[in-house]
């Protein structure tokens, strides 16, 4: 039998009562055949709604387990009990009490099964993303086949207004597409041949023609589900502590019951009728589940919205963590600026130049390696052969091309190469300009300088001064020489500079900085992993289908600074809310079974246990309600 | 005297309480059966608790505890293994088959949705 039924039942018993604990008072009406029909609506109540709290409480009993439906179970049945005893001794018996806690109870659990179930919404609005079909060209025609059937290089045929069905490249057409399901990108991204697309999103304008690159679990929307679905099941570290206290909280308060009889009857002497009702209201009104689900619900609530926003969180530690950052740590390319610099200057033979570097440089995806290329085939330049290919860590790379040693890389590479003066001047002049400078050299001499530039993102500027307002250290990272690094430091207003360090000294600094202060690291999720592990809180920004999830304990689905802030908000409000929670759950219980045991009944408060009962369910249902609302809770 | 008798009674169940819940628990447990060379199975059952409460699986193999739940409180709706991220819903008097990766050794709880309950996985 449904919860919902239950309580049905149990109201629809109880009624009668109700009613006549209403109407007695006032006009002296009773029910027909007083106790009897009370004895009989009861009965109905704990047979029928009240059941299965009675079975769990003694199959938990068996193995040793105490739970809420045992503190129910045995507060109902003693007020039931004793009322049968009394009533066959003609004393004043009470099995409203035992009606009443009971339809509370189930009423509490009713709301409660329906809100716990929206906070869970998130998983289901994710799953619901997923596209069900899409066209496919096989063997020169096209088929509409579901998508478990769709393979990596299927080529794929999505019309204005269809939902993308995989991640893929675009090979033909262009198009606006709608990503803000997945990434939370609100404005519509303009696609064309190259570009990659994201599963789940809708194409909106044109006709695209895409070759599927990632199916089945290895798709954008699947990992961000898988992560969303690991983060809401797992626990922040200050459950530890809760945990322990739920493990002795029922037997506890049995305990705590039963001193409480003891000291009422026995010491003060009041009658066992009195004595037990406080008993039953402290059985009552200890209530673990507020304990139980001030975790769990804030964390469905806060992991879900941040997954509408492209923000995933990847557990409750990472929540806690994220509470105490005082320096956020920015790698420079690619999060601060666009990460797509282009050549702006090339000093020297510009062929020669240019033929050398594109050479050294095709098979590297570094951003300086892609604009060099970049401008190689836009002005026509063809790379040629190499040999001995080798990249030198922090400098740059070398190589034998047509037999002579040829290098490209910055200042450091050229402790064992010269500069000549010209070339020098030049390059402290692009510096000063703000623009990394690529040295291409040729048989042991620098031949030509190469000037690449990288701007800052639009949203950069916005999103370092909410910190700053938020009082957080900002720090810039960099591989790039100081004059580059304090240049754009300076555009979006950046506190602290670290240039010239190398990918794989990142992590050292990290943990220097960490010794004065908790440090959040911001990177890509690829080159930067060492770093984002080092951090105390990694965040990964990914750029397409490519996020690295694994790396990161906040990852940025879409590639906009400003997220950063929200994510510390939400991570921030998440974890404070479950503290919110705990500290009702325990205060309502440390206030509740004191007043329930009539310690200050010499002051006029004391709680009787149908209010007990009633206390007890809106406890559960107040933490549930807290964490909905963090749905609602602004974050900037 | 009443009185007397009273306190003695009321001792004698604390007492009985104490020893019930917080003394040794009979810790029941099971070693999976593998099914076959590349796979293991155990089977638990959801009745007030978890019988048994203690599964322990071989290092490496793929394994699958399957849960029975007979017991319809809300309070086994879902088992959750925060170390897994695995949070599913039991249904009342069905099997319920859950995938355990067993790649690294050690000891995992898990427990109901509300974390009254707990059972434990050991990887060995």
């Amino acid at each position: 039998m449904t919860t919902k039924n239950r309580f049905v039942i149990s109201l629809v018993l109880s009624l009668p009562m109700l009613i006549e604990m209403i109407a007695r008072p006032l006009t002296g009406w009773m029910l027909p055949g007083h106790s009897w029909t009370m004895f009989a609506l009861t009965t109905g109540v704990m047979a029928v709604s009240a059941w299965p709290f009675m079975r769990t409480a003694w199959v938990a009993f068996r193995n040793h387990n105490a739970n809420m439906d045992t503190l129910i179970a045995i507060g109902t049945s003693t007020a039931y009990i004793y009322s049968i005893y009394a009533m066959l001794y003609h004393q004043p018996v009470f099995f409203e009490v035992a009606a009443f806690v009971v339809t509370f109870i189930l009423l509490g659990q009713t709301l409660e099964e329906k809100m716990k179930a929206q906070t869970s919404s998130a998983i289901e609005k994710l799953l619901g993303l997923q596209a069900k079909d899409a066209e496919v060209a096989r063997d020169g025609q096209i088929i509409r086949m579901p998508l478990s059937e769709i393979v990596v290089g299927d080529i794929v045929h999505v019309k204005p207004g269809q939902k993308i069905a995989v991640d893929g490249r675009v090979i033909e057409g262009s198009s606006t597409v709608n990503e803000a399901m997945v990434t939370g990108e609100s404005m519509p991204v303009v696609k064309k041949p190259g570009d990659t697309v994201i599963g789940a999103t809708i194409n909106q304008t044109g006709m695209l023609m895409l070759e599927a690159t990632k199916v089945g679990s290895n798709t954008l929307l699947s990992q961000i589900i898988a992560m969303v679905q690991h983060a809401q099941s797992s626990r922040a570290p200050i459950q530890k502590t809760v945990d322990a206290i739920s493990n002795i909280f029922v037997p506890t308060v049995l305990i705590v019951a039963i001193i409480t009889f003891v000291v009422w009857y026995a010491i003060i002497d009041v009658s066992t009728a009195t004595a037990l009702l406080y008993s039953v209201a402290v059985i009552i009104i200890a209530c673990p589940c507020a304990l139980g689900l001030a975790t769990p619900t804030a964390l469905m609530v806060g992991v879900g919205r941040g997954a509408k926003l492209g923000i995933l969180i990847k557990n409750g530690e990472v929540l806690e963590a994220a509470s105490n950052i005082q320096t956020v740590v920015f790698d420079k390319t690619g999060t601060i600026t666009n990460g797509n610099p282009i050549v702006t200057d090339i000093i020297g033979d510009e062929k020669a130049v240019l033929t050398i570097a594109a050479t050294l440089e095709h098979s590297s995806e570094h951003p300086i390696a892609t604009a060099i290329l970049k401008k190689a085939t836009t002005l026509g330049i063809k790379t040629g052969d190499s040999r001995d290919f080798h990249a030198i860590e922090g400098k740059g790379v070398a190589a034998t091309i047509a037999g002579k040693p040829s290098f490209a890389g910055n200042i450091k590479l050229l402790t064992d190469h010269k500069l000549e003066i010209q070339l020098e001047q030049e390059m402290r002049r692009l510096q000063d300009e703000a623009k990394t400078v690529v040295i291409v050299g040729s048989d042991h001499k620098a031949i030509g300088l190469i000037a690449i530039q990288d701007t800052p993102k639009e949203t950069a500027e916005s999103a370092i001064a909410q910190l700053k307002a938020q009082n957080y250290r900002t720090v810039m990272m960099t591989g790039d020489n100081h004059g580059v690094a304090q240049a754009i430091a300076d555009a979006v207003g950046i506190d602290e500079v670290l240039a010239d360090i190398a990918p794989s000294d990142k992590a050292d600094h990290v943990k220097q900085l960490q010794q004065h202060s908790k440090v959040a690291f911001v990177g890509d999720g690829i080159n930067d992993a060492p770093a984002l592990a080092a951090a105390n809180l990694g965040i990964a920004m990914g750029s397409g289908t490519d996020i690295a999830i694994e790396s990161g304990g906040i990852v940025l689905v879409k590639n906009d600074v400003r997220d950063v802030v929200t994510a510390l908000a939400l991570s921030q409000k998440t974890f404070g809310r479950i503290k919110l929670n705990l500290f009702w759950a325990f205060i309502y219980n440390i206030i509740g079974i004191p007043v329930a045991a009539g310690v200050f009944t010499g002051f006029g408060i004391t709680l009787s246990p149908e209010l007990a009962g009633l206390a007890m369910a809106l406890s559960s249902l107040s933490v549930v309600i807290s964490s909905l609302l963090l749905s609602r809770t602004k974050l900037n | 005297m009443d009185k007397i008798l009273l306190l003695i009674g009321a001792i004698s169940l604390i007492g009985f309480i104490i020893w019930w819940f917080f003394g040794k628990s009979s810790n029941k447990q099971t070693v999976a059966v593998a099914t076959s060379a590349d796979h293991q199975e155990v089977e638990v059952l959801v009745n007030g608790g978890y019988t048994p409460n203690t599964v322990v699986l071989q290092q490496g193999t793929p394994a699958t505890i399957v849960f029975e739940r007979k017991d319809p409180s809300g309070c086994f709706n879902e088992v959750v293994f925060p170390d897994f991220g695995i949070h599913e819903t039991l249904p009342v008097r069905k099997k319920h088959a859950v995938n355990i990766d067993t790649a690294t050794k050690g000891e995992f709880r898990y427990s109901c949705g509300m974390n009254m309950f707990h059972g434990k996985v050991i990887i060995k």
